[in-house]
């Protein structure tokens, strides 16, 4: 696992800090362990227009675990899809920047935060794309305490059925759920193999390794006709020794200010 | 009913290319017809009802207009969150076509009955709640759902259902229709107990008392003012649903009268399934007769109502 984090992202991690900071509250840990994949996804993978949030021909991009969204906000300033001022009101009143992604902000495709919704809408975007033949690709990025979900796998079975190689499953694979190590909660593995006998086209990476990442998703379909799961291997709280393999860190409302300065000290650059 | 429906979708669907069709493992050759013409707007999903609705949601978001159809209680229970969230929250055109609401699945007991769907549907923010009477009042509905803002839940009946709806009452979403005037006696309905209110009128109206029937196709939004009007001059009101007496449409008539002051010293009751499971098998037409939820439980009601009322 890639231990290395650079400015790009430490950046983006303090961007993340700053919001929850802001809120009182939030996964930060959850978010921590995305950012990688965020700025692969956004830096070289996606096809988007901030201006046009709307745009047909986008790529459209899912966080079905809903409560990475600090991730998801920090990125979404960063590209400019609303200003990154925006980011000081999170969770406060009348915001758009929920502790969900809420779709009224521009550049979410979907309201998430219930797990397992995701991957059933961009079944469905999907289906879509390749009615309009409008050349959009839809990724969704899941949890894997998320795949716990039946739906999950319900939605799995129906991307297979669909052949939609135009699809993306990313699975932020961080071993960690609230309770616990997903092994001991609810064991998933062994979870490539789970994606291969549903149909997908597989690949596992480091998920905090920027190369790899862009080796995988620069290289879609992984197979014609087959929908496509990246299992990305993450460490929870990566970046912040504090929070890594820190279940206490999946959720936080409250933040003593050693800690922060201790959030702070690891960030900088 | 569930036969009009759905050749209606298909109708509309050569019309528009926004619509599409989803259904979960209905029976064999169910919609072959739409599979052939349209098969790139045609999508069977296995036994997967909550997937198949946040599929829908998916396509909606895309500006696809989505009816998706299988059995209520499928509909209304399995993908209860995703109705929730893909589709209310999202305010998105997806028709949910349950079929079988009610006790239609009597025989089958009450893992597939379904008799607090419409409460459930009532109380979801920007949803539409529509339960027709008979077959061609589904037709004339259905044509409107194409545009209608946000989803909708229509409740189809077991099919054959006498044909009571009037072609000449005009009928739109939102909209309760008068069936018969009178100052005596409301009668208000929704679904298939349209026929038996209908019934007990006619009857009634041979011994001088003044039935207005009330029928309300759509349970929300709901035409409170049809409702006061119609509720203004009688002295007895009673609702009968095929559905659990909690939270469907006795409930909203009983909310819109308090709220309006109506109900001074006006007698009321709701006829429906009491808070319980309806699992004595048998038929659809036994279970409504031993609910009282027939042209008899109407007489009985009205009489003990009426009776301390005048």
């Amino acid at each position: 696992m890639k231990r290395f984090m650079d400015h790009r992202s430490r950046s983006l991690c303090r961007s993340i800090v700053d919001t929850f900071r802001a809120g009182g509250r939030g996964h930060l840990a959850s978010a921590f362990s995305l950012v990688e994949i965020m700025r692969v996804l956004f830096d070289d993978v996606l096809r988007f227009d901030p201006l046009r949030p709307d745009w047909e021909e986008r790529d459209r991009f899912l966080l079905s675990k809903g409560h990475g969204c600090l991730a998801l906000y920090a990125i979404l300033a960063d590209k400019g899809f609303f200003p990154a001022t925006e980011l000081a009101t999170f969770c406060r009143m009348g915001t758009r920047l929920g502790g969900h992604p809420d779709h009224r902000l521009p550049g979410v495709e979907a309201s998430t935060g219930s797990l397992g919704h995701g991957l059933s809408l961009g079944v469905g975007m999907a289906l879509n794309a390749r009615f309009a033949k409008n050349g959009a690709r839809v990724f969704v990025l899941m949890g894997d305490g998320e795949c716990n979900e039946g739906s999950v796998w319900e939605a799995a079975l129906s991307a297979t059925k669909h052949g939609l190689d135009n699809l993306t499953v990313l699975v932020d694979c961080n071993g960690w759920q609230s309770y616990g190590r997903t092994s001991e909660v609810l064991d998933l593995e062994p979870f490539a193999d789970k994606w291969r006998s549903f149909g997908f086209a597989v690949s596992e990476t480091d998920g905090h390794d920027l190369s790899a990442l862009r080796r995988v998703l620069t290289a879609l379909p992984l197979a014609p006709g087959q929908p496509n799961a990246v299992i990305c291997r993450t460490v929870k709280g990566k970046g912040v020794r504090l929070c890594e393999h820190n279940p206490g860190w999946h959720h936080k409302n409250k933040i003593s200010p050693e800690e922060t300065a201790a959030l702070y000290r690891e960030l900088e650059n | 009913m569930r036969k009009a429906a759905l050749d209606s979708v298909q109708r509309m669907a050569r019309q528009d290319r926004r619509i599409f069709f989803i259904g979960s493992d209905l029976g064999p050759g169910t919609m072959a017809s739409f599979r052939e013409e349209m098969p790139e707007r045609f999508f069977m999903e296995g036994v997967s009802e909550a997937h198949a609705v946040g599929m829908a949601a998916g396509l909606a978001l895309e500006g696809r207009i989505v009816f998706v159809n299988t059995i209520a209680c499928f509909l209304s229970r399995r993908a209860w969150e995703q109705v929730v969230l893909d589709l209310c929250l999202h305010r998105l055109p997806v028709r949910l076509l349950g079929n079988g609401g009610g006790l239609v699945y009597a025989p089958l007991g009450p893992t597939h009955t379904t008799v607090e769907d419409l409460a459930a549907m009532r109380a979801l923010p920007n949803m539409t709640v529509i339960a027709p009477c008979d077959a061609e009042e589904m037709k004339r509905i259905i044509k409107q759902t194409v545009d209608w803002p946000g989803p909708i839940y229509i409740r189809l009946a077991k099919g054959g259902d006498p044909l009571v709806s009037r072609p000449d009452i005009p009928c739109a979403i939102g909209r309760g229709l008068v069936l018969r005037e009178g100052t005596d006696i409301l009668l208000v309905t929704t679904g298939i107990t349209l026929q038996f209110a209908l019934r007990y009128a006619e009857l009634a109206g041979e011994q001088g008392l003044g039935v207005c029937v009330l029928h309300m196709p759509t349970v929300k939004p709901f035409d409170h003012a049809t409702l006061l009007a119609c509720a203004g001059p009688v002295k007895t009101i009673v609702t009968i649903e095929e559905h659990s007496t909690v939270g469907g449409l006795g409930s909203a008539v009983a909310e819109h009268l308090a709220e309006a002051g109506l109900f001074g010293n006006k007698k009321f009751r709701r006829l429906g399934i009491p808070d319980v499971f309806p699992d004595l098998y048998g038929s659809q037409t036994e279970l409504l007769a031993h609910f009282g939820i027939s042209t008899a439980g109407i007489e009985q009601a009205v009489h003990e109502l009426h009776g301390e009322a005048t």
